[in-house]
């Protein structure tokens, strides 16, 4: 075992290390328990990390608009991706790839290449900084805060409000829920909208921690998928729970940790990372059938 | 019934986890002869009828075809030994056409291709058996046909595969009237023909039109076997235990009837014309008609789901238009849907939050799920309580429920915002006696409290036992209006077009 991982500031470097992950995951557990996927929330991180850092040009006031500036842009994806999949009858899968892909493409033009500029250390405090001193458990870093305030706002919305409700039965039965009243549109708007602004956060974070990079977020849509997945989402809505995807997050950064602690490298992770997939969704349907009969 | 029987079940027991879905039961069906399998939901026919099928292995017992044992461990197994089980949920594939749905698999040949002609021709010949080849072309797409059409085209595959057994399970449920006689003219043909047929219903009108004998699964067990077919009294007590006393309650009296709710003038949209209509609160007003004659859209163009485009609406007095569920649900109207899986139901989610979906819908979205200004989960857990929903918790999943029990539920949802008027389509479809008297008795309790009610049912016993007034559709619009002392001959003349009934 690794020794950094038997004391407490091991953990919570850990903890750090999953911050983004955890809190985007939770955010894209809204949109699959309405019935859609949202692929594009990677490469929503990117642009994130690449506008903010064109944007700051090493300004530390900067941050303090940035980050509003980059929430609205966020909340202007969610609304568009909601619009095709709805207006356009595109399926979410495809229509949200294809923004992740657009996206990809004007953090890459916006870049103009090669990222220049960096993230001034206000932007980089929420994923970088670490509360020193405290009893206990040695360091808090600024981003453990972060995912338990986010992962308490988004497990309430979720599990506590009519909303929460709204959505778990959009996904169910769609057509069930509109002859129930249920505001089917604006309920899948906000799922698409709360997704994109928790990948802002999330790239909020993963910039402060990581720095800039032209493609620092890819992936992190499928990482947020089998994150939720392993917490026992159901594909195609339903059901979902946001503090077991948080888990489910912890969990699958656990299991690249040891992949590393283990030597393995990138490639297998991305093996590793499919398998867990194909059988998390696997083991789910079985257990469904079993004991659903 | 003489020598070895075709299929016979013997001291059948299946257990799942937690439950004993059989005990011993045994059970056997002739040649030539019509078994009805009667039972309330959950009873144990499907499971009873999933071992007959292959589908699940029994416990004890075995199954004999011919006097011979047999040990399926496939449905294809019992396939090829001359089972044929038709499902309510149909197992077509809408995509195809009939001719290669009554093929799938075994498509003929000739040089190594698929001999399209032989196939078409074959087809029509099946169809052409039972009198429905001018209805079906074997070049249709399943897609395109109604659900009669299909259950058709479900049999005519049974009789292409020379099947020796034929189960239908409620074969009727999706049929209206005139679509049931030709399924039992073809029930009687198959039986002329000697094939076994094991036929699972609760409505007793069609035991006793069909059935040569008649066993009763309750909890499991065959409680009672007849080689005649008794008074339906008979089977009814067997299957719910008891005697079910006043199955449709007392009508309104005219003192009950009071102001009008919905006025309806003009009422057009795609499927409907001319729809012009009064409900009045007090009063359950049944709709009859075949199926397209325009009542379910009726009800929807009321409930604001596909709404009217031309004529006038009155409300409560006021002149309305409801251009989506939630108007007309915000006025005051409910409605509980004909097909409740499909667009009724959320499934997945508990009972107690299928009840409270639509007060949750019109309250603050960010406020929390446990009370809004409607009802609280207390208030829910009451209303469940008092519709009586059996579920060890309210905090089962939906899908846990039997068919009566998830009715009561959707009732429940719509108690809590005490609606003007609530519309039940297919009120009682693929619900057991027992709950079905409960409905009713549900129904008119509303109504006596003041509520408008509208039925919209295929069922002619239940339009002429619930309905304090009837109204008939046909081709988009209202035809006839007749009192509670109609017949059912009546209601069927004016729904098919040969008599006008009286003036609506």
């Amino acid at each position: 075992m690794n020794p950094a991982f038997a004391e407490p500031t091991g953990y919570m470097n850990y903890l750090k290390r999953v911050g983004a992950l955890a809190i985007l995951s939770a955010g894209a557990l809204y949109v699959i328990v309405s019935g859609g996927f949202d692929l594009s929330v990677g490469s929503l991180m990117t642009l994130t990390v690449i506008g903010s850092s064109m944007l700051a040009s090493n300004d530390p006031n900067s941050t303090y608009w940035i980050i509003p500036l980059m929430l609205g842009i966020g909340a202007v994806v969610g609304l568009i991706n909601e619009l095709v999949v709805s207006n356009l009858k595109v399926p979410s899968l495809i229509a949200t790839l294809g923004m992740m892909i657009s996206l990809n493409g004007v953090a890459f033009m916006w870049s103009g290449g090669a990222p220049r500029g960096y993230l001034p250390d206000t932007f980089r405090f929420f994923g970088r900084y670490n509360i020193p001193d405290v009893p206990l458990i040695g360091i808090l870093p600024v981003a453990v805060i972060c995912l338990a305030a986010f992962g308490l706002v988004l497990w309430w919305g979720m599990h506590r409000t009519n909303y929460g409700r709204m959505l778990h039965a959009v996904g169910d039965n769609p057509q069930a829920a509109r002859l129930a009243g249920v505001p089917v549109k604006s309920v899948r708007i906000s799922a698409f909208v709360i997704s994109s602004l928790t990948a802002v956060l999330a790239g909020v974070i993963l910039g402060g921690r990581a720095g800039v990079s032209v493609d620092i977020g890819s992936g992190f849509e499928l990482q947020a998928i089998t994150a939720a997945v392993i917490g026992g989402a159901q594909l195609l809505g339903g059901r979902g729970s946001v503090p077991a995807t948080i888990a489910g997050a912890l969990a699958l950064e656990a299991i690249f940790t040891l992949l590393n602690l283990l030597g393995l490298a990138q490639p297998i992770r991305l093996v590793v990372q499919g398998l867990i997939l194909i059988g998390a969704v696997a083991f789910a349907t079985y257990q469904r059938k079993r004991v659903g009969r | 019934m003489s020598g070895t029987p075709v299929i016979e079940m013997r001291n059948i027991t299946k257990s799942f986890p937690g439950v004993k879905a059989l005990r011993g039961v045994s059970f056997a069906c002739g040649r030539g002869e019509v078994h009805a399998l009667c039972g309330e939901n959950g009873a144990g026919k499907s499971t009873l009828i999933k071992i007959l099928s292959g589908v699940y292995k029994p416990n004890e017992g075995e199954v004999l075809i011919d006097g011979n044992v047999q040990h399926f461990t496939h449905p294809q197994h019992a396939l090829l030994a001359g089972i044929s089980v038709i499902y309510q949920e149909f197992s077509l594939l809408p995509e195809r056409t009939v001719a290669q749905n009554l093929f799938l698999g075994r498509e003929p040949r000739k040089n190594g291709l698929i001999d399209n002609r032989a196939m078409v021709e074959e087809t029509r010949r099946v169809l052409g058996l039972f009198g429905v080849r001018h209805k079906i072309e074997p070049d249709t797409l399943v897609a395109d046909l109604d659900v009669a059409s299909q259950q058709m085209v479900e049999i005519a595959k049974a009789i292409s595969l020379n099947a020796k057994v034929i189960v239908m399970d409620e074969p009727t449920a999706a049929l209206n009237e005139s679509e049931c006689e030709v399924l039992f003219s073809l029930v009687d043909q198959l039986r002329a023909s000697g094939t076994a047929i094991i036929y699972i219903t609760h409505r007793m009108r069609e035991v006793t039109r069909l059935a040569d004998r008649v066993t009763v699964i309750k909890d499991g067990e065959a409680t009672a076997s007849f080689d005649h077919v008794p008074a339906p009294e008979v089977i009814v007590r067997a299957m719910v235990g008891r005697d079910i006393a006043e199955f449709y309650p007392e009508p309104a009296k005219p003192e009950d009837i009071g102001r009008t709710v919905l006025k309806v003038e003009k009422g057009s949209n795609y499927a409907l014309r001319e729809i012009d209509l009064e409900l009045r609160a007090g009063e359950i007003v049944g709709f009859a008609g075949l199926q397209g004659a325009g009542r379910t859209a009726l009800a929807m163009a009321i409930f604001g789901a596909v709404p009217f485009t031309g004529g006038a609406i009155t409300f409560d007095g006021r002149s309305r238009t409801f251009s989506n569920p939630r108007d007309a649900i915000r006025a005051g109207i409910g409605m509980l849907s004909g097909d409740r899986k499909a667009s009724g139901l959320v499934l997945m989610q508990s009972v107690r939050d299928n009840g409270m979906l639509t007060s949750r819908s019109f309250a603050n979205a960010v406020g929390s799920a446990a009370a809004n200004q409607f009802v609280d989960q207390a208030g829910m857990t009451a209303l469940l309580d008092e519709m009586r929903v059996k579920a060890p918790s309210y905090d089962q999943e939906m899908r846990f429920l039997s068919g009566g029990n998830q009715q009561k539920a959707i009732v429940a949802r719509w108690l809590a915002l005490k609606p003007k008027l609530l519309i039940f389509i297919e009120p009682t479809r693929g619900i057991d006696v027992d709950a079905k008297a409960s409905i009713y008795h549900l129904m008119r309790d509303l109504a006596r409290a003041g509520t408008a009610v509208m039925m919209v049912s295929s069922d002619l016993p239940e339009i002429l036992g619930a309905s304090d007034r009837i109204l008939v559709m046909r081709e988009g619009t209202i035809v006839g209006e007749f009192d509670r002392s109609a017949s059912e001959a009546d209601l069927m003349l004016a729904a098919t077009g040969e008599v006008e009934g009286a003036a609506a």
